[in-house]
């Protein structure tokens, strides 16, 4: 299926892991339905095209991906200052494929309520199932910011040791850009950074590459890339089983026990926004 | 300590993981960055184990790779009640290798194809994969209902559970990751409900416990 919004033709997305198109040398994916080729070259330089080799596409190298863009970008891609910060880690957690609308895989993102249940022992246990109430907003940039999210954890990083309140803020930067600031076990006045860039692949189809911006302090490499791996895995095949695949955008559609606050805001932002691509458009549904 | 070489999402360590959590054996996981890191392929591992291919264990220098082999080793040492591996039982003997074999011919299947799809191993014929694990999963749909008609809950006979059903366990329960259903093989899922009410049974991500219902009428294997 082919891609009529605007918004995201004209935007940049995230095609291939630096590291590993350097050591593959080249790929073929899907954007948006469009199938494309990134290339390596031997002086290390990188290059889109559509997989026919007709058209140059834009390219940049940022956060040690591969981005890209169908259209004629209007605005840059994200600034995540906590990237450059020279005592955290910055490292992806691997790209992992997902048979489902990228949509879904944000929204998932933003739903503190299914911590108990699919990530038992680790983010959530139960009985403690209640979402308390937290703060959000539509920012000047057009970006939506959940605060004063809070949650009980057993497991909440790689180097806890016992359970904490774990303090969350979400932030949706795109529509398929969605990142989280969590409190760091050691450091409770700091905060370890997860963004997930979403490359919709088709409708129903994404691949979800991550940056992981840990505090380095009392941390080591392979164990973020083990939490981050564990904690996904328990997730994709909960979104693999969602039906329909595809979000849908009409308010009356599911259930407001899913749909809670951040995630009614998402919906209605994907609605003003004219995001259809992924979605099941309010007046289809 | 015994050492695992482990990978969290590895399917062929988890068989590990389930077999010392069974037994209670203590033992530390050497982690390695299988994905995106490629690190069983690294000089320094191939090392341990010229096939870049984990699992591995070192248990006091003793160093073993293939998740069967491994199982039929810890089972051996590590059991003393020697009912998962009952090694002064030639037919039972018999019976298990022909199953871990099996177990093997599911990862070249059942697993092929879920790292055709979750992990990008592009240059698998993942047709291919999908239909070799439906074949396998009839053949053991079958011998599990014949099983169950004959009184017995196992792979292999006994009122135990072996090393055989630890081996088949992982890459069927993670089947559907390689887009390969398991509907059709009923047996199947009642043999997996029994299995993950063994006493000590761990999860990994992709497997999930067993339900309320099936929790209430649990019964303890001994
Ligand atoms: N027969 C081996 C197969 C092990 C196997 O396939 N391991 C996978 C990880 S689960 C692996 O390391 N694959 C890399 C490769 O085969 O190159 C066993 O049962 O341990
Ligand atoms: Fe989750």
């Amino acid at each position: 299926m082919t891609c009529n919004d605007r918004i995201l033709i004209d935007d940049w997305h995230v095609v291939a892991d630096l590291d590993q198109l350097l050591q593959a040398g080249s790929c073929k994916t899907y954007l948006l339905g469009v199938e494309v080729a990134v290339t390596a070259g031997r002086d290390g330089q990188v290059a889109v095209t559509l997989a026919d080799g007709k058209q140059q596409l834009p390219c940049q190298i940022k956060y040690g991906f591969v981005w890209t863009s169908l259209g004629s970008p209007e605005r840059e891609t994200i600034h995540i200052p906590e990237a450059f910060e020279d005592d955290r880690y910055i490292i992806s957690g691997g790209s992992f494929p997902v048979k489902v609308s990228g949509l879904r895989v944000v929204e998932n993102f933003l739903d503190m309520g299914h911590f108990p249940f699919v990530h038992n022992g680790w983010l959530g246990e139960e009985p403690h199932t209640e979402v308390a109430p937290y703060e959000v907003e539509l920012t000047e940039d057009n970006e939506i910011i959940a605060t004063e999210c809070y949650f009980h954890q057993p497991v909440a990083s790689p180097t806890a040791e016992g359970g904490i309140e774990v303090e969350y803020k979400y932030r949706v930067y795109r529509p398929y850009i969605v990142a989280l600031y969590k409190t760091n076990p050691l450091y409770p006045d700091r905060k370890d950074y997860i963004v997930l860039f979403i490359q919709p692949v088709g409708p129903e189809e994404c691949v979800v590459h991550n940056m992981l911006c840990y505090i380095k302090e009392g941390m080591k490499e392979p164990d973020i890339r083990w939490f981050m791996q564990l904690i996904f895995a328990q997730d994709k095949p909960i979104l693999e089983n969602q039906i329909p695949r595809r979000l849908p955008l009409d308010p009356r559609a599911e259930t407001p026990i899913r749909a809670d606050k951040v995630a009614i805001l998402y919906r209605r932002w994907l609605r003003d926004h004219s995001v259809s691509y992924g979605a099941i458009p309010a007046t289809e549904a | 300590m015994l050492k695992l070489y482990d990978y969290e999402l590895s399917g062929n360590c988890y068989k590990l993981r389930l077999l010392l959590s069974f037994l209670g054996v203590e033992y530390k996981s050497e982690l390695i960055d299988f994905y995106p890191g490629n690190q069983h392929k690294s000089p320094e591992f191939r090392q341990i184990n010229p096939l870049g291919q984990l699992p591995v264990i070192d248990d006091n220098g003793l160093v073993l790779r293939d998740a069967q082999a491994i199982l039929v080793y810890l089972a051996s040492k590590y059991d003393p009640s020697c009912k998962w591996y009952p090694r002064d039982n030639p037919e039972m003997l018999g019976q298990i290798s022909q199953w871990l074999a099996f177990a093997d011919g599911i990862t070249g299947t059942a697993s092929a194809a879920r790292l055709h799809d979750a992990l990008f191993y592009n240059h698998i014929d993942v047709e291919a994969a999908r239909a070799g694990a439906h074949r396998l999963f009839r053949v053991l749909d079958e011998h599990l209902f014949f099983a169950e008609e004959a009184g017995q809950d196992w792979i292999c006979p006994g009122d135990h559970p072996t090393i055989a059903d630890i081996a088949c366990f992982p890459y069927i329960m993670l089947s559907e990751e390689g887009g390969i259903p398991r509907i059709d093989y009923p047996a199947i899922r009642r043999w997996s409900d029994r299995f993950k009410r063994i006493p000590g049974f761990t999860v990994m991500s992709g497997v999930f416990p067993a339900g309320p219902a099936a929790k209430d009428s649990s019964k303890a294997v001994a």
